[in-house]
């Protein structure tokens, strides 16, 4: 082949204001007059608020001091949180019994930071979590090892907050999973079952939900029989997030080419294998996304609770602001619930950008 | 294997493996197939060829009963395809399909799109599977390749990796739907080839293509479909010299230029 004769080219640097931070600034915040003028404003108004507030949290503050120091200061008491932390995390738990809660708390931390690694995703890490919720569970109920019986009424405040969280999400996947499938079946009793359920639960709000499981549902159940309060409000949540979930599902089901059934067909895979082999690995890790923002109100949701007497972390929160000793400090308490709320749920959207990432085969 | 593999084609006293018999289809109202009838002996190698919409697809489809038929028989290696999800399984065995858009499972490996069947569907140990699948892919030509995802591949080296996942399942048939129609013009001989060394081995093959020169190089028989019909069928020397419909006439005329 003959060679083209190679021209000669100068390659000129772009012009200053198109690149590095200048450039940046420029088609960023000052692009036209407009942009230019909002960039000054928010300016201005970062200028008026963030030094006040952070002379407030953090120059003026009190960290751990008494209700009564804290009146003399013009700045936040954070001292709420240190002082009432027994109460806000464990409740109504038996004081001396809080070690209890606590080791149970850390534990259940200890095996969500140890599932994050998608390597251990095997039969031994679902026998772990097995051991695990039986230890946790013991640790909350007692009863044995000499630990008295605590029963769960008392539960509340974070261990509340995440049980009813964890299992409402990771019960709530397989039945939302199921009754997506159900809603494609070509059984028209299953399907119609399916779909009565989802539209029904969608059409009502939570909060009904949890007033039905307390106060409608035990009319129904034959005398003496009694289902635990807590055992209630949890399945209530469970079958809210499930009809979520399952829609969400169903639309990942919907986006599969057809190509993928009938290549699955065709090598002769039935139905079930077609399903959690091909079909679901695939639905499942596009919705992924929306999936986790139902997990995460379903989360949130939890503090729905307060309205049948169960105390979780919010709940705890605010009958500690009743005491009249810190009932001005709201702001600080509510802050650090935000901030709870907020570590928890950017660390579950975080985790599942990842994990869509890893997920991801270049297709 | 089934012993008739080792007969030949021609010989009349032998069993057919694939058996249609006056097999009509609908979709809805609309009649897509009409009495069909087709033999295919064990090493046979058929292409169908037919205008656009004229049910080469939806015939061959029915064969493994991706779609279903309403009337007539269709007989696969004796077993009969009604709605019994057992008899369908088991032709869905037998029967190997490729399709024109390869359809890989995007989420597995190479090698796991090879062993889901064998591992899943036939009860190979894992191992053996993948020791199976190793040599399918050899034969492909793409045994590099075996860790990477469908998405990595090109259009070639993807149909290549979907009959060798057809192969892994030791199906007795293999179906062919137009195979090469997806491909960019360079890729067309590299599966061809591939199609070719199968035909040689002796497999029975079905194929939907417009490919004349593969029809004439390796059929035994090639058929023309239209409008939901099987309108002729010869040998290819007859076949492609002396057309004996105005239809198939036209047809050849169109696509040979
Ligand atoms: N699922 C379906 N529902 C209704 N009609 C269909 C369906 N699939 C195919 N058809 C119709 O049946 C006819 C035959 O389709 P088929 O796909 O078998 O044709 P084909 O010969 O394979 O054509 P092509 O060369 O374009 O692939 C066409 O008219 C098509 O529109
Ligand atoms: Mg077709």
């Amino acid at each position: 082949m003959k060679k083209l004769p190679t021209q000669k080219r100068e390659y000129l640097a772009p012009p200053i204001t198109e690149v590095g931070f200048i450039g940046w600034l420029h088609s960023n915040l000052f692009n036209n007059w407009y942009n230019s003028l909002l960039t000054i404003i928010i300016l201005l108004l970062f200028w008026q608020l963030v030094p006040p507030f952070f002379s407030w949290a953090f120059i003026n503050s009190l960290w751990n001091s008494s209700a009564a120091e804290c009146r003399d200061i013009d700045g936040a008491c954070w001292s709420i949180i240190p002082r009432n932390v027994d109460f806000i995390f464990f409740g109504f738990f038996p004081e001396d019994q809080q070690w209890r809660p606590g080791l149970a708390m850390f534990l259940l931390l200890g095996m969500v930071f140890y599932s994050k690694d998608r390597n251990r995703w095997k039969k031994s890490l679902f026998v772990y979590w097995t051991i695990n919720l039986v230890v946790m569970g013991t640790l909350m109920y007692g009863g044995v090892f000499g630990m008295p019986v605590v029963e769960t009424a008392q539960w509340s405040g974070l261990p509340l907050t995440f049980m009813l969280a964890l299992f409402g999400m990771v019960a709530a996947y397989p039945i939302g999973v199921l009754l997506a499938l159900g809603r494609k079946s070509r059984m028209p009793a299953i399907k119609t079952l399916c779909v009565v359920y989802i539209e029904m639960i969608r059409g009502v709000p939570l909060i009904s939900l949890l007033f039905m499981s307390s106060v409608m549902f035990p009319l129904f159940l034959p005398e003496g029989v009694t289902i635990d309060k807590v055992l209630r409000a949890q399945a209530a949540i469970i079958l809210f997030t499930a009809a979520y979930i399952a829609e969400v599902v169903r639309g990942g089901l919907q986006a599969m080419p057809r190509g993928q059934f009938e290549a699955a067909d065709s090598i002769g895979l039935n139905y079930s294998q077609t399903m959690r082999l091909i079909i679901l690995p695939q639905a499942l890790k596009i919705v992924i996304p929306p999936s986790v923002g139902i997990l995460l109100s379903a989360f949130k949701d939890t503090s729905l609770v307060v309205i049948i007497a169960l105390y979780d972390i919010l709940k705890t929160t605010k009958v500690t602001l009743s005491n009249p000793q810190w009932t001005n400090y709201s702001t600080e308490a509510y802050l650090f619930l935000a901030l709870f709320y907020f570590i928890c749920c950017y660390s579950m959207s975080s985790y599942s950008r990842k994990l869509e990432k890893e997920l991801h085969t270049g297709h | 294997m089934n012993e008739t593999v080792n007969k030949t084609p021609s010989d009349p006293a032998d069993k057919p493996i694939i058996e249609i018999i006056k097999m009509h289809k609908w979709y809805g109202d609309f009649h897509v197939l009409s009495d069909i009838n087709l033999q295919v002996q064990p090493k046979e190698r058929i292409v169908i060829c037919g205008p656009s919409g004229s049910g080469k697809s939806t015939l061959i489809r029915c064969i493994n009963r991706l779609e279903e038929h309403q009337r007539g028989q269709i007989i696969v290696n004796g077993t009969e395809l009604t709605n019994d999800i057992k008899n369908i399984e088991k032709v869905r065995m037998e029967v190997g399909m490729v399709f024109q858009h390869f359809n890989l499972f995007p989420h597995l490996s190479i090698l796991d799109n090879l062993t889901v069947g064998p591992i899943w569907v036939r009860k190979t140990a894992k191992k053996k599977a993948e020791e199976q699948a190793m040599l399918y892919l050899e034969k492909v030509h793409i045994a590099e390749q075996a860790k990477k995802f469908p998405g990595q591949l090109s259009g070639g080296q993807q149909q290549r990796v979907a009959i060798a996942r057809s192969l892994c399942m030791n199906p007795q048939v293999m179906l062919f739907d137009e195979p090469t129609s997806a491909l960019d013009p360079e890729m067309i001989k590299e599966v061809l080839d591939v199609m070719i060394d199968l035909a040689e081995e002796g497999m029975t093959m079905i194929v939907v293509t417009h490919e004349m020169g593969f029809a004439k190089s390796v059929a035994d028989r090639v058929m023309f479909m239209d409008e939901g019909q099987i309108v002729e069928e010869n040998n290819p020397n007859d076949f492609f010299d002396n057309p004996k419909h105005d239809r198939t006439k036209l047809f050849l005329s169109q696509i040979l230029g």
